[in-house]
């Protein structure tokens, strides 16, 4: 018995040097290799560094919003909102959110507005909306931009990733990188 | 067809695809004889072998197959708790995290210890790195263990009378050098060159395009996120797990991570035929599991795309189904189909939130736990289908008046009580955890995050994952307090090593007795009949005994909208 708990011991030694640190050590010298040596994927706006597949709060109306989140996009504390589906106190924030989009683009119709865009997604930090999504904020941003409404149609169907491979999974759009591409438009 | 749906059938169809040939491979690591990584891995395991001491040739009887079991756990339990409550302290801490609680690091330690990862801490504040790296080792060992049990099964399985079941460290240690490693780094590659982080440095500050300054946790995910999948632990390195776009960025890594968690369990059913020699078993045994798993599939996956009534109700477009909790890059169905493999395989790890999910989502989630053994985690799933055989032969073989036989093996009183024992003992926990919680709404109500039939959901679907050794939950439980680390933890160490003991002594009982070879008056274990068979005592057994409690919960839920 006394054997087996030293063996034990000696073993678990081997087994955290093995597991935790080269098999770590491994991966990360193959990191080196990755894109950005593993620290994630950037991209340059403004001169300055972004986390392509970090959603961030866009809520100003220039802007094409992004979904809400439970968590105001803190990108070091994810969360969902955990709410269920009949829970009465967040349908009525869905329901304040529908009324307060509507507000704000007067010229779409309740029916239009895709359901990711009235509520939070699980992360928190979703870098995606639905092309619908992005559709229904075109009359708002042309107003405010006073841009061309083609060149918004255009520019999201530019920024619209198609399903993996053309054939798996939805289609989406990565709303920073649209609207990295939206200032650029002079 | 929908490019949603295309996308889950192709995840299901890959993993089978691919889990043949790893089955083949798995039984050939137990029986011992040549693979192509032997010359990596026999040097290694050698020096393993060495440092520690230990023969790995000497063959050792059921029993002390599990004195080493639970010795290698206890060592890992109380190591695990002082690194947890000593982290602060400890060295790789740049955003400066706090030590754990006592409270808190039991239940941590344990969870991990067990394969569960429920995890009542979120990955950005509560951990370090160093122990974002034990606990990736537990992800490893524990994983492990689960796999070693299941080789002692198979060794027991053999048509000979013995006592002498192989070596567990010569198991346990093949498991992970082996299996779980090789396919751990394939993974991690694959996560790495799609934007999952690896990285040693602490929290980055960013400015936003709109002007805000955010904050961004990142560290060794992709490492810690390949055997989160690979060994069905689940844990996630970030509070909101394969959800958070670090850990899981993109459609194609999410079909990744969800091959990587279904395949070793796909793969051990396989291995077992490849081992006896006994294909049409395996067979068997996967289409009844495969039936279970698209019995709870399919609707959930409906649901889930059918979108929330009561959001429909509200007048807007509905189309992309229930979106609250779930990412836009994934969509209703991947994400629908997400939640049942990771309760059917018990690994836990979520891309939504379950707790958000439509009610018949929820129950079958929760059903999914309940049943516990279609396919199951990383060898423990043929561990607990294993009980459910046994029950099977032996409730056919009194319904025809034979002698319940499996394998050559005549099954008695003994084996039938701890096969009972082990089948109720799941259901006992379950409900006994559920009625004290709510018994004392001080306690459980007070935690709740959502109120009404969904409050019970939350409570119910704690103990569930946490007798089942699942991990994911509905995280709007607010957890980490004492009532819920003590009582889980003491729920999940019961609920592990009991399901692991009670198969193995079964096996070992069987193995020690008379052969008694294959006759015309045999009941024959790898039929469509006997299928259905086994399909039917588990409804019995695991669906019906928690009707009444689904009833209060989900059921009452969908009852309930509109």
């Amino acid at each position: 018995m006394k054997k087996h708990i030293l063996s034990g011991i000696k073993l678990t030694a081997v087994c955290l040097v093995f597991f935790s640190g080269i098999y770590t050590l491994f991966i990360l010298g193959i990191a080196q290799m990755a894109p950005n040596q593993g620290k994630g994927e950037i991209v340059e706006a403004n001169g300055k560094k972004q986390y392509l597949n970090i959603g961030q709060s866009f809520t100003d109306g220039k802007y094409f919003n992004s979904r809400p989140s439970a968590v105001a996009y803190n990108a070091a504390g994810s969360g969902g909102s955990n709410k269920g589906p009949s829970n009465p106190e967040y349908l009525a924030e869905v329901k304040q959110r529908i009324d307060t989009f509507l507000i704000q683009n007067p010229e779409i119709k309740r029916s239009e507005i895709p359901a990711d865009l009235v509520t939070a997604s699980g992360s928190g930090l979703d870098p995606n909306i639905s092309a619908q999504a992005a559709k229904v904020q075109v009359k708002r941003i042309t107003k405010i931009r006073n841009i061309n409404e083609q060149k918004l149609v255009h520019l999201i169907a530019e920024n619209t990733d198609k399903p993996l491979l053309g054939v798996f999974g939805p289609e989406k759009i990565n709303v920073l990188q649209l609207n990295i591409a939206l200032d650029k438009i002079k | 067809m929908n490019t949603e749906i295309i996308g889950i059938v192709a995840m299901f169809l890959i993993t089978l695809g691919l889990s043949i040939p790893l089955g083949k491979y798995i039984a050939k690591v137990y029986t011992g004889q040549k693979t192509f990584l032997d010359p990596v891995f026999n040097p290694i395991e050698k020096l393993f072998y060495k440092i520690s001491g230990i023969d790995a040739t000497k063959e050792m009887n059921w029993k002390q197959h599990m004195f080493v079991l639970l010795t290698l756990n206890t060592i890992w339990f109380l190591l695990g708790m002082i690194i947890l409550m000593c982290q602060g302290w400890l060295p790789l801490n740049p955003d400066n995290n706090p030590n754990m609680t006592a409270d808190l690091a039991f239940n941590t330690a344990i969870s991990f210890l067990v394969n569960c990862n429920l995890q009542h801490y979120s990955g950005e504040t509560g951990v370090t790195y160093l122990s974002q790296l034990f606990l990736m080792f537990l992800q490893f060992v524990s994983a492990g263990i689960g796999l070693a049990a299941a080789a002692v099964l198979f060794n027991a399985l053999k048509e000979r009378t013995t006592e002498k079941l192989g070596n567990f460290y010569n198991y346990f240690i093949k498991s992970c050098t082996r299996i779980l490693l090789p396919v751990s780094v394939v993974v991690a590659v694959v996560l790495l060159f799609n934007g999952t982080p690896m990285t040693f440095e602490g929290k980055d500050t960013i400015t936003t395009l709109q002007g805000d300054t955010v904050q961004v946790s990142t560290g060794p995910v992709a490492a810690f996120t390949a055997i989160k999948h690979v060994g069905t632990n689940g844990g996630g390195f970030f509070g909101t797990n394969s959800s958070h776009p670090l850990e899981n960025p993109n459609y194609f890594t999410n079909m990744v991570e969800m091959i990587a968690q279904m395949i070793i369990p796909f793969a051990m059913i396989f291995a077992l035929g490849f081992y006896l020699n006994r294909r049409k078993l395996s067979w068997m045994i996967f289409s009844v599991m495969t039936i279970g798993f698209l019995a709870l599939t399919v609707p959930t996956v409906m649901a889930e795309m059918n979108g929330n009534p009561e959001i429909e109700a509200m007048g807007i477009d509905t189309s992309n189904g229930a979106t609250e909790g779930k990412e836009v890059r994934f969509g209703a169905a991947a994400s629908g189909y997400w939640s049942i493999a990771t309760t059917v395989i018990s690994t836990g790890s979520v891309n939504s939130m379950h707790d958000s999910a439509m009610p018949l989502s929820g129950m079958n989630q929760l059903l999914a736990m309940m049943v516990n053994c279609f396919y199951g985690s990383c060898g423990v799933g043929l561990l607990n289908f294993y009980i459910f055989i046994i029950l099977a032969v032996f409730i056919s073989g009194l319904m025809v008046g034979r002698t319940p036989e499996f394998l050559g093996k005549k099954i008695e009183a003994r084996e039938m009580k701890i096969a009972m024992i082990v089948a109720l003992f799941h259901t006992l926990l379950i409900l006994v955890g559920v009625a004290l919680s709510t018994g004392f709404p001080e306690q459980g109500a007070s935690t709740l995050n959502n109120p009404g039939f969904h409050g019970f959901s939350e409570i119910l679907y704690e103990f569930t994952s946490s007798s089942a050794n699942n991990g994911s939950g509905f995280e709007g439980l607010g957890d980490n307090n004492p009532w819920w680390n003590i009582t889980t933890g003491i729920v999940l160490l019961l609920s592990r090593f009991l399901p692991i003991i009670g198969p193995i002594a079964i096996a070992g009982i069987l193995a020690n007795k008379k052969h008694i070879p294959e006759s015309a008056g045999t009941l024959k274990t790898d039929t469509t009949t006997f299928g259905l068979m086994i399909f039917s005592v588990i409804a019995i057994i695991a669906a019906l005994s928690f009707f009444p409690a689904l009833a209060l919960g989900p059921i009452a839920e969908y009852f309930s909208m509109k």
